[in-house]
């Protein structure tokens, strides 16, 4: 009788529970407690998608390390049993070589590593600490309070990306405009396409002038692979896009919703102004993002041939999900979890995923936060929310997670 | 003790210089490079955090 309760309860005998699942209301910074639930129950288990499809999720992470580096378990979005994340976005074709496997994929992907290797991303930091303080100066010299996210941590990404690539200055204004209506929850398709259609001609025409007359940049070396004969125009156009859409959200969020936790945890906050080594700032930054985990809704793959993993089998044809927020708070692998601690060793978070297709962009990620969360809060210390918490509005809805707008003051 | 990289495993996310850059270099396309096959123990921790982080599992630590 409790079971037959407890299963109406929970829709009928239905109890393959669905995913995504909503967040606390009153804990926006951490995973919904079903998720931490399934952790707890086992490192594996069948959720339901928006379709219909009943993927495996897996939220531990030990398993989900094993299964991210492993070559049976496949990105290629056209798999049997690939977790679609939803209906929105269905139907967007591939963006290059994320969604695709080896060899293929390393050979596009090492087209665009070099100037991500570190020596080349310290050489920036001058730059975006240039950027960071102008758009700082721009906060303080205008109006309080401000939307953080518009003044602040959508503006530098765009800024630093802009650096990368090689877009002269100039060209900012425009280059942000499309790049916004792109990633906005309010464009229309018709409006994102458009917007995405005109930065791909602009980087087109910008690949052209790279290719007759090159420089130290991203689009020189992605346009001397149309030289050497490795790609065409349509492709080296599609690899700028990539870069230029990955790393724009993704950072801009994490600026923003790092701000919005850190005013929540004054101590943490007060570390991270009161010090001056780099390599403290550095730590603090991999606390923040395993902490955080933006990139809520799981790397997700499709299984290619049986695998036997934690007393299971993943069958071939199978979907597989790992949520990195919840392996990030794996308690056997970081003590007291759920405990944002800027003074933690998280290195070894899984925040960026972890195999062939760990991002790409993490060095030039973790070097721009680095130079946020060391400049931000010792330029003006008296930052503080402009509205209570229970009014920002976390995006919930959202391919990445964040907040749509973080109105602060000083 | 040994350090063993299969570079063409390597995926250049560069973490392991972070993690021990008297070890690890990476060439002009990032990809890893070894600096030294041989390591002392004072070079043991970052070793092994540079063999935990690697994301395709391409650096080993072998006793002797």
């Amino acid at each position: 009788m409790a079971d037959t309760l407890a299963g109406a309860a929970h829709g009928g005998a239905d109890t393959v529970p669905e995913f995504p699942m909503p967040r606390a209301a009153r804990c926006p910074f951490d995973p919904p407690p079903a998720l931490k639930e399934l952790q707890e129950k086992g490192p594996l288990t069948k959720v339901r998608l928006w379709d219909g499809s009943e993927p495996w999720l897996v939220t531990r992470y030990a398993e989900q390390r094993q299964l991210l580096g492993d070559p049976r378990v496949s990105a290629d979005t056209d798999r049997p049993g690939y977790p679609t994340k939803a209906s929105p976005e269905a139907g967007e074709g591939k963006l290059s070589f994320i969604m695709m496997d080896d060899p293929e994929h390393a050979r596009l992907r090492r087209m665009v590593t070099a100037p991500f290797a570190i020596r080349r991303i310290e050489a920036l930091r001058p730059a975006v600490q240039r950027i960071v303080d102008g758009l700082i100066d721009d906060m303080l010299a205008g109006p309080a309070p401000v939307d953080l996210v518009e003044a602040f941590a959508l503006p530098l990404p765009s800024l630093v990306i802009c650096e990368l690539l090689g877009v002269p200055y100039d060209d900012h204004e425009v280059f942000q405009g499309n790049t916004k209506t792109m990633v906005h929850r309010d464009a229309t398709p018709e409006q994102r396409g458009a917007a995405s259609r005109e930065i791909a001609a602009y980087l087109a025409a910008l690949v052209g002038k790279r290719l007759a007359d090159p420089r130290d940049d991203l689009l020189s070396s992605i346009a001397e692979r149309i030289t050497a004969g490795e790609i065409d125009h349509r492709e080296a156009t599609e690899m700028a896009l990539l870069m230029l859409v990955a790393g724009h959200e993704t950072t801009a969020n994490m600026i923003a919703l790092g701000t919005a936790a850190l005013l929540q945890h004054p101590d943490q906050l007060a570390l991270l102004r009161e010090s001056d080594d780099p390599k403290f700032v550095a730590s603090a930054v991999d606390e923040l993002l395993r902490y955080l985990n933006i990139t809520h809704l799981g790397r997700r793959r499709a299984v290619t041939e049986d695998i036997e993993i934690a007393g299971q089998v993943i069958k071939a044809g199978e979907g597989v999900i790992m949520v990195n927020e919840i392996a990030n708070r794996d308690p056997e692998v970081f003590e007291d979890p759920d405990r944002l601690d800027l003074t933690r060793d998280a290195r070894r978070h899984i925040a960026f995923s972890f195999g062939v297709h760990q991002c790409l962009g993490q060095p030039l990620a973790r070097m721009e936060l680095q130079v946020v969360y060391g400049t931000l809060y010792r330029r003006i210390p008296t930052l503080r929310l402009a509205c209570a918490l229970e009014d920002v509005k976390f995006k919930h809805d959202a391919f990445i997670y964040g907040v749509h707008e973080l109105p602060v003051t000083w | 003790m040994k350090v063993e990289l299969e570079a063409d495993k390597c995926v250049a996310s560069g973490q392991c210089v972070v993690a021990a850059m008297e070890v690890f270099d990476q060439d002009d396309d990032g990809i890893a490079i070894l600096l030294t096959d041989e390591v002392g123990p004072e070079l043991v921790d970052g070793v092994q955090e540079a063999a935990a982080v690697c994301p395709a599992a391409a650096i080993r630590l072998v006793r002797p």
